[in-house]
């Protein structure tokens, strides 16, 4: 027998369980209708319409935010701004602005857990709005700004280059110790 | 002759205990042991444990403007065997216990797929279910022990953010063929029904894998704390990446960096840079007795026993030590060995009032080592360390206090 053929024969084999096996699967999921929210990511991919304001952002985090995250986002604990150029000294300050690569993953992280106890009430203007807001505490945008789902993830944060993924490094040795 | 550290061969320490003394008691008093004489209790609809044992999760924490939002630990140093009681599981919260209905929860499978579906809990029943025993630990566990000066507690307190149970689910694979994958993609992104939302985004290649959809815990349906109806439950990875409450999955092309895994669960290193997606629990062991805060009542004979686990594949060898490290001897493996499945590992131990330093290392079948404590950190900034798998360390004083020590 060619090799050709041997190769047919043993697919065929092989495709004789898996052929029975999609006949046994339940098959009980239901068309999807409406998507749900996408996760946010550094493309933006899946940003709501609208705008919020470094200035509207002021107004809503005086009322929602500065609880927990005191007047400036510099509550120990909750810090949200502060730490710049800390991370490789004797007490790192882990902020959104020292330490957060991405600014989308702000809006991501508001629109689903913020404010604590009143999860998913902010309307999406005011999710860009307090996103700004966070920004301006550290610095990264001026009071003037506005940010939409096209101004958002031009934004680059200061530890954007800070993090290096070790899972790719990781699936490399896994693969060799199989082998 | 007995050697100086006191570790002993469990098989002399087993063939040992013959020759009885046989004292013949002709008549008990009723007093000494009433349950002798009458009737115990009906029968019940969901057991609880007997009032003598009293067994409670550990250190019961929140945060102070967000009580719900917190952990609580395994007692493991109450516990034998590998399994950890539902009730006793450890908890990791982000906004509290959702209550879900599960006739109006959904599981959404959506992004790049080629039929977006959505799974109701009984349909997911009817599907081939597996079953595996695995340990899930919190990349928090053990962060106690990073500080700088060792806190004297106990071995649930300081660890007891691992548990172990048998999980029972679909297999991810099974419902990720079913709404048609696209197999260019590379992450899924899987968020929890709670207030919190907890979104995270796991390698398609780990979901391909070994993932499942986990419906059972320990053979009864899930805890709420542990995600009923469903959560995802990615074997040997970060506690933080098995999704409670599971509400939706989202293939995707690239990770959505969300909060999880970039502000937390990532390892700053002394450089200032940080690790990120050290998604796999390093190899690590736990004595769990002797342990932290017991009192040994007296001299004699004691069984040195623990638990040992890795995220990189299954236990291979575990080792004791009584002397601080200086002499080691490998202990004996109870459990059997498997994939990402905790074993109990066991070795007598003779204490006759000297001090000592009793500690234990693991090596995993992908050939990694348990590091000591200096070794663990040799790489991590100060502040909240992550992913700390170094060796436990109990102190033995003269009078038999055991206590939490560096070495």
């Amino acid at each position: 027998m060619s090799t050709g053929k041997y190769v047919v024969v043993l697919v065929g084999l092989l495709l004789v369980p898996w052929v029975m096996a999609q006949e046994l699967k339940p098959k009980l999921g239901q068309p999807l209708e409406k998507l749900p929210q996408l996760a946010i990511g550094p493309s933006g991919q899946g940003l709501p319409l609208g705008s919020g304001s470094v200035e509207e952002g002021a107004i809503i985090y005086r009322n929602q935010c500065l609880a927990c995250h005191g007047p400036t986002g510099r509550m120990p604990g909750n810090a949200l701004a502060g730490g710049i150029g800390s991370l490789d000294g004797a007490s790192p300050n882990k902020t959104v602005g020292s330490f957060w690569p991405f600014a989308t993953t702000l809006f991501d992280y508001i629109y689903r857990a913020m404010p604590y106890g009143r999860e998913k009430t902010l309307r999406d203007e005011e999710i860009y709005a307090v996103t700004a807001y966070v920004l301006f505490l550290n610095d990264i945008v001026s009071e003037k700004t506005t940010l939409s789902a096209s101004s958002l993830p031009e934004i680059t944060m200061p530890n954007r280059e800070g993090f290096q993924s070790v899972y790719q490094i990781e699936a490399v040795d896994r693969a060799l110790k199989i082998q | 002759m007995l050697p100086k550290n006191g570790l002993l061969n469990r098989r002399t320490f087993l063939a040992g205990s013959a020759g009885f003394l046989s004292t013949a008691v002709w008549a008990s008093s009723q007093k000494d042991e009433p349950w002798r004489f009458t009737s115990g209790r009906r029968m019940s609809p969901y057991g609880a444990p007997s009032k003598y044992v009293g067994l409670e999760r550990l250190q019961i924490g929140g945060h102070p403007l967000a009580p719900e939002a917190g952990a609580s630990s395994t007692p493991l140093e109450r516990l034998n065997g590998i399994i950890t009681p539902n009730s006793l599981h450890f908890e990791r919260h982000h906004s509290g216990v959702p209550d879900i209905d599960p006739s109006q929860h959904r599981l959404r499978i959506f992004g790049n797929v080629q039929r977006p579906v959505s799974f109701g809990y009984e349909d997911l029943q009817r599907y081939p279910l597996v079953s595996k025993v695995l340990f899930i630990e919190c990349s928090g566990n053990s962060y106690a022990n990073t500080l700088p000066t060792a806190l004297d507690k106990s071995a649930g307190e300081l660890n007891g953010l691992l548990s172990c149970a048998e999980w029972t689910g679909i297999p991810l694979r099974q419902l990720l063929e079913e709404a048609g994958y696209d197999p260019k993609s590379d992450w899924v992104v899987a968020e929890g029904a709670d207030a919190a939302g907890m979104n995270r985004s796991v390698p398609l290649s780990l979901a391909l894998e070994d993932a499942m959809i986990a419906l059972y815990q320990n053979g009864e349906p899930l805890r709420a704390e542990q995600g009923f109806p469903m959560r995802l439950l990615v074997p040997g990875c970060e506690g933080n990446l098995s999704i409670k409450w599971l509400r939706s999955l989202e293939v995707r092309k690239n990770p959505a960096h969300t909060r999880e895994e970039t502000s937390k669960y990532t390892d700053l290193l002394k450089d200032g840079s940080a690790n990120q997606f050290s998604l796999r629990m390093g190899v690590k062991s736990i004595i769990t007795a002797p342990s932290g805060k017991m009192q040994l009542p007296d001299h004699g004979v004691y069984e040195i026993t623990g638990l040992a686990w890795s995220g990189h594949g299954a236990v291979k060898t575990v080792e004791v030590s009584a002397d601080g490290g200086r002499s080691w001897r490998a202990a004996e493996i109870q459990s059997e060995p498997g994939l990402y499945r905790p074993t109990r590992f066991r070795l007598p131990w003779r204490w006759e009032g000297q001090p000592a330093v009793l500690q234990s290392r693991a090596v995993d079948s992908s050939g990694n080592r348990q590091p000591t404590r200096s070794g663990a950190l040799a790489n991590a900034a100060p502040g909240f360390t992550y992913h700390y798998n170094g060796i436990q360390s109990w102190g033995v004083d003269q009078q038999g206090r055991v206590s939490n020590v560096y070495r």
